[in-house]
């Protein structure tokens, strides 16, 4: 059975007259118990679609569903079976740790104890601080008590909004690994991130991208696709490498990608070739090689076509 | 890149009551140099970053920015410098065009000179027609860019980028490098911080702080070899692992 059924969802902002897409009419289906990802940039419409399933936003139309209940007539059920962690902490700031989790746990008719076993991991790492003020928590431990607050009534589906933008690679990692073990507990996750590197960690994501899903599938189903041969090529001169590489004929893309860039070939490319033109550009260290494309480069392909 | 120094600090701390928020850093910033502030979320970069912008006075140690020096002369400072951030950059409900008149004119260029140049920049971003249009209206992407533009139209020494890729899509965030590489070209230095680790690549220098201190500083390629690491991300890693003190 699926836990989130998304059926041509669309939603538009500002005035008639002037109106502001976000969404243009996406679908998709997440299946029980799965780690959804849903990656893309600013202004993709993630936070759009997070609050239409939530149901704290009408779409103007389309239909949705989470858990088997529509997000419009049985909103009410879906209120109390979802957790929801938004982008802007939202928590009660002059509350301390401790009256947080009573707090919304008194809300779902819970109490701590009577689903601790689920927020244990989290929670415990918090609880030395549970007089602290939530409002005088540094970024890490709000995010962890944000988390804490949206399991306590033991949800059915977990809406994750950029849980871990702004934040740096070590703790990134770290809520990933927490999510993990948040799914073998059998609860669906639905997480929007904008880091593409993210994407591997999800059993599916929605690549989308100004309103639009550009692709769903599984991470190295999406790389899959990708479908051309791809090269990361490095010199010492890496901005004239850049240009040099843009304008050999058999390239049809290059781009940086960290120490190197990737040079998207033509299928037909000759390696001979490539090699004799990038020998006549007489750069220092060349170095060519052909590697797997990642969720990034198949993002930006598909952005561009 | 040529000679001479944009940033030089030395044993510069910055204490909030028992917390030793920056402890005893030191390094140089080249004059043209793309030079890469990392740090774990607390390590202390946000406020050494405002102690070197002016902002806030140090504890101890000795800092110049530009030539000046960062406890006496913090107004000589602000008027070298650019800055921008993803958090805060530009007025959304004024245009495009007012925008740049506004902050160029903070700085003191005469009319002639913005008038000029705010062309050339428009013609530059291909944002023309969107001159009369407020800024809310523009996609994220391109107010990053002009947002950067505005920040370094006053031709500032050194430009200070707070996370200024953070959110914006891939395509864009390679722009938006371009647009650096080209700024510190004509002798910007560039001083920048991301949490996007291929984004540590593109720099000539990158250091990483940890729990207020400089645990390393270097080239990429060198720190790829002292650490014996694959990526710039696996250094970070390996360094951030070591903090001891809760993020920020």
């Amino acid at each position: 059975m699926n836990a989130v059924t998304v059926n041509n969802i669309i939603k538009s902002y500002g005035t008639k007259k002037a109106p502001v897409p976000a969404l243009h009419g996406i679908s998709f289906d997440v299946p029980k118990g799965e780690l959804f990802g849903i990656i893309g940039p600013d202004g993709a419409g993630k936070t759009s679609l997070f609050r239409i399933l939530t149901t704290l936003l009408l779409a103007d139309s389309g239909s949705a569903t989470v858990d088997g209940f529509d997000v419009v007539k049985n909103y009410k059920d879906i209120r109390n079976r979802v957790g929801y962690m938004p982008g802007r902490f939202s928590l009660y700031q002059d509350l301390t740790v401790a009256e947080n989790m009573e707090f919304f746990a008194t809300i779902f008719n819970t109490s701590i104890e009577e689903n601790y076993d689920l927020v244990k991991e989290i929670y415990s790492q918090i609880e030395p601080f549970k007089d602290r003020r939530a409002g005088k928590l540094s970024g890490g431990m709000k995010q962890k008590l944000a988390l804490s607050c949206a399991l306590i009534h033991r949800p059915t589906v977990l809406f994750l909004d950029e849980p871990t933008t702004g934040v740096d690679a070590v703790s990134r990692k770290e809520f990933w690994e927490m999510l993990k073990r948040l799914k073998e507990q059998g609860i669906t996750i639905l997480v929007s991130t904008p880091y593409m590197d993210e994407a591997s960690l999800c059993d599916r994501v929605a690549l989308m991208q100004s309103g639009n899903v550009l692709s769903i599938n599984t991470p190295t189903g999406i790389t899959g696709e990708f479908g051309k041969p791809l090269l990361a090529i490095r010199a010492s001169d890496m901005l004239r490498l850049l240009n040099y590489i843009k304008d050999y004929d058999e390239a049809e893309d290059c781009y940086p990608f960290g120490e190197y860039h990737h040079a998207v070939m033509k299928k037909e490319y000759n390696e001979e070739k490539l090699a004799q033109y990038l020998a006549k550009g007489n750069f220092n260290q060349l170095e060519t090689k052909k590697i797997e494309p990642d969720i990034e480069d198949c993002f930006i392909q598909l952005m561009k076509n | 890149m040529s000679n001479g120094t944009a940033i030089s600090v030395d044993k510069l701390t910055k204490r909030f009551g028992d917390f030793t928020a920056v402890d005893n850093i030191s390094f140089n910033v080249t004059k043209g140099e793309i030079f890469g502030f990392l740090g774990a979320n607390g390590a202390g970069k946000t406020t050494a970053m405002r102690m070197l912008c002016g902002l806030s006075k140090p504890t101890s140690g000795t800092a110049s920015v530009a030539g000046f020096d960062v406890y006496s002369q913090t107004e000589k400072i602000k008027k070298s410098i650019g800055y921008m951030s993803q958090k805060f950059s530009l007025y959304e409900d004024l245009t495009v065009k007012e925008n740049i008149r506004f902050y160029a004119g903070i700085y003191g260029k005469p009319d002639g000179f913005i008038k000029e140049k705010t062309e050339k920049l428009l013609n530059e971003l291909r944002l023309q027609s969107e001159a009369g249009k407020l800024v809310r209206s523009l996609p994220l992407g391109w107010k990053q860019k002009l947002a950067f533009s505005v920040a370094i139209f006053h031709e500032p020494q050194i430009v200070f980028l707070d996370e200024p890729t953070g959110g914006v899509d891939p395509v864009t965030r390679r722009e938006f490098w371009n647009m650096i590489y080209k700024a510190a070209a004509s002798g910007i230095t560039v001083f920048v911080t991301t949490h996007y680790m291929d984004e540590a690549e593109y720099c000539n220098r990158v250091s990483i702080m940890v729990d207020g201190k400089i645990e390393a500083l270097d080239s990429p390629t060198q720190l790829k070899k002292t650490f014996e690491a694959n990526s710039m991300g696996d250094v970070f890693l390996k360094l951030a692992r070591k903090a001891v003190r809760a993020a920020d």
